[in-house]
């Protein structure tokens, strides 16, 4: 199949499955049980007349099929609705917060990343030695604890007892500093250890998984030949073994997004870190139906394009995919 | 072929597979040391109430609260005077019946779509196959605490949510079995003389299929027992069960970390890990035991 078909079947999956989400996203929070009405207005003793206002106000008295192109007409102009909590639209609370997400997630994904593509290399080069197997260990255990509960004991053993690192949050509230500079290493300071955990948490699956891709590798007929033909032991790794091992590597950072997203709203619940996570954390436990509705659309809608985009980068990387 | 012989064969065919599996198993470490982490916590579920006085979780106003390990309370107290260990006892049982239950459910649905989906093909298959990817790539803890949330804190929705949420990757699996299952000649004999569609998947496709979601059940186990957690670390849990997750969540809540409560912190979540691990050691046990080439390939 050419490039441009395969590029459109996917591209069309990725509608769908946008979609799908939509009508999920619209109708799991209508055949739900509880009324939104109760859960806006909080007063048990409001009077049906102004109960019927508010419902018109908010098209609940029309069916749920208007109700739906309604909410697919606003989709479109980029209207989320209010949130009930912050009296604000639910976009403009989400943008606010995807930068200190994206600070977060982003160094903590590449910092596993590469942490997890050397030490892979390292157990792989020496499997069945003690350090492989103590690496393997490690990297099992840390991938079957809580990510919240991981992220505990780091606040626990470095903020709590060692004191190095602040408790959580992202600045000193109500701290004047004294200039820009004082301000980003404030700030540095509090994200150490917030990205440092997810990367810990992170990281042991890019182990498990280079070493098993590059232990395929290795066996491959292609290594063979190219030690017969006397290639050096770093270049058979640098040239030939590694650039064919990094190859799942690459679907697994888009296979992870999901997990990325999940370990995202415990580090920030956990770390007060003020992202999208934390908003959902706060927005679940204020029923805020409206942020949490908007940010799970918002949220699954990046995660499905993220994937589209790994497809796309995998074809171009692998070249046997093409024919 | 009567039917009764039919049954007969089927029993055995199971007995078979079973017994060559387990003299494969027992000789591997991982997979033992996983079944006995799994056997200990399974008598400490059920012989938890003979094991501990229950009264012990009553709130008496006489014990100390928050007070580091002593003799009395081996691992200390919480802040209403409760019993650590006790707790970590006592809530091994609906941790893990909520882990089970989840497993269950997801295992049925996974199972369900992945045979029907393989079977007959076509626009079955396609919508399906759809539906099982829209799950596979929405993240999966958004998606459960947003059901969780709207439908209520209990723990009948817990085991739902997290059952309703995880069946995706067993469906692929199964499906990729069964399509090439029903190429065999035993499936088209058994077409030949007249079995329908039911009877071949129940009798023909569903034995064979049956050591992958054997081995997937441990994986699926795994993750259920980490969501109930999670689950319930994030507010999700019903309050009045004691669970693993629940304690975490309420240690949480009242400062446990800042107050540097490692006792209140530490044992709840070391056995969901512990538990975990058991899980996926067997999970890896397995996949060597029903993958030969990946056996040959380690001697």
């Amino acid at each position: 199949m050419n490039m441009r078909g395969y590029l459109g079947r996917k591209f069309v999956q990725a509608l769908i499955t946008i979609f799908i989400v939509i009508c999920m996203n619209f109708f799991l929070f209508r055949i739900m049980p509880g009324d939104p009405i109760r859960v806006l207005i909080r007063n048990p003793k409001i009077s049906g007349e102004a109960l019927e206002r508010v419902r018109e106000q908010f098209g609940l008295n029309e069916s749920l099929l208007h109700q739906f192109f309604i909410y697919l007409k606003d989709l479109f102009s980029a209207n989320l609705g209010t949130s009930f909590n912050y009296r604000q639209p639910v976009l403009d609370i989400v943008v606010e917060r995807i930068p200190a997400t994206v600070m977060l997630v982003g160094t903590a994904t590449i910092l596993s990343i590469l942490i997890g593509v050397v030490l892979g290399v390292i157990f792989a080069w020496k499997r069945g030695t003690r350090l492989d197997v103590i690496g393997l260990s490690v990297s099992l255990i840390l991938y079957s604890m809580p990510t919240f509960w991981v992220a505990i004991i780091m606040v626990m053993l470095f903020a709590v007892y060692w004191q190095i690192f602040p408790l959580g949050g992202m600045g000193m509230p109500g701290v004047q500093y004294a200039s820009a500079w004082a301000e980003m290493i404030s700030q540095l300071r509090h994200m150490i250890l917030p990205t440092v955990t997810f990367a810990l948490i992170l990281v042991g699956e890019y182990v498990l998984i280079m070493r098993s891709s590059l232990l395929e590798v290795m066996r491959e007929d292609y290594m063979l030949t190219a030690r017969a033909k006397g290639v050096s032991s770093t270049n058979l790794l640098r040239r030939h073994a590694l650039p064919n091992a990094m190859l799942p590597v690459v679907t697994l950072i888009a296979i992870n997004l999901g997990f990325i997203v999940g370990g995202a709203i415990q580090i920030e619940t956990v770390f007060s870190w003020p992202g999208l996570g934390r908003l959902m954390y706060t927005a679940l436990t204020n029923r805020d139906y409206p942020v949490l509705q908007g940010l799970f659309l918002l949220v699954t809608i990046a995660v499905v394009g993220a994937n589209f985009c790994a497809d796309i980068i995998y074809r171009y990387l692998d070249p046997r995919v093409k024919s | 072929m009567n039917s009764a012989l039919v049954k007969q064969e089927t029993v055995t065919l199971w007995k078979k597979n079973f017994s060559s599996f387990w003299s494969i198993f027992r000789e591997n470490t991982m997979g033992l040391i996983g079944l006995i982490i799994l056997a200990i916590f399974a008598l400490m579920a059920i012989l938890g109430p003979y094991l501990v006085d229950i009264s012990i979780l009553t709130v008496d106003g006489v014990t100390q609260v928050m007070h580091p390990p002593t003799a009395g309370y081996v691992l200390g107290t919480d802040d209403l005077g409760k019993d650590i260990l006790a707790s970590v006892i006592i809530g091994s049982r609906v941790s893990l019946l909520v882990g089970l239950a989840a497993t269950v459910i997801s295992m049925v649905i996974g199972t369900l779509v992945g045979i029907v989906s393989g079977f007959y093909g076509r626009a079955v298959d396609t919508i399906l196959m759809r539906i099982t990817d829209v799950f596979l790539v929405i993240p999966w803890l958004p998606l459960m605490l947003v059901m969780a949330a709207l439908l209520g804190p209990s723990l009948g929705n817990i085991i739902f949510v997290i059952g309703i949420t995880s069946w995706a990757g067993t469906a692929r699996i199964i499906r990729s079995q069964t399509l090439s299952i029903k190429e065999r000649p035993y499936v088209e004999r058994a077409r030949a003389i007249g079995s329908g569609d039911g009877h071949i998947m129940l009798h023909h496709i569903l034995p064979n299929v049956f050591p992958l979601i054997f081995a997937n059940t441990v994986l699926v186990a795994a993750v259920a027992i980490l969501s109930e957690t999670t689950l319930s670390f994030l507010g999700m849990g019903d309050p009045t069960q004691v669970t693993w997750g629940m304690m975490l969540h309420f240690a949480f809540s009242m400062g446990a970390v800042s107050f540097g409560a490692w006792w209140w912190l530490l044992p709840p979540g070391i056995c969901v890990v512990l538990v975990v691990l058991g899980f996926t050691f067997i999970g890896y046990a397995l996949d060597e035991v029903l993958n030969p080439k990946l056996r040959r390939r380690d001697q």
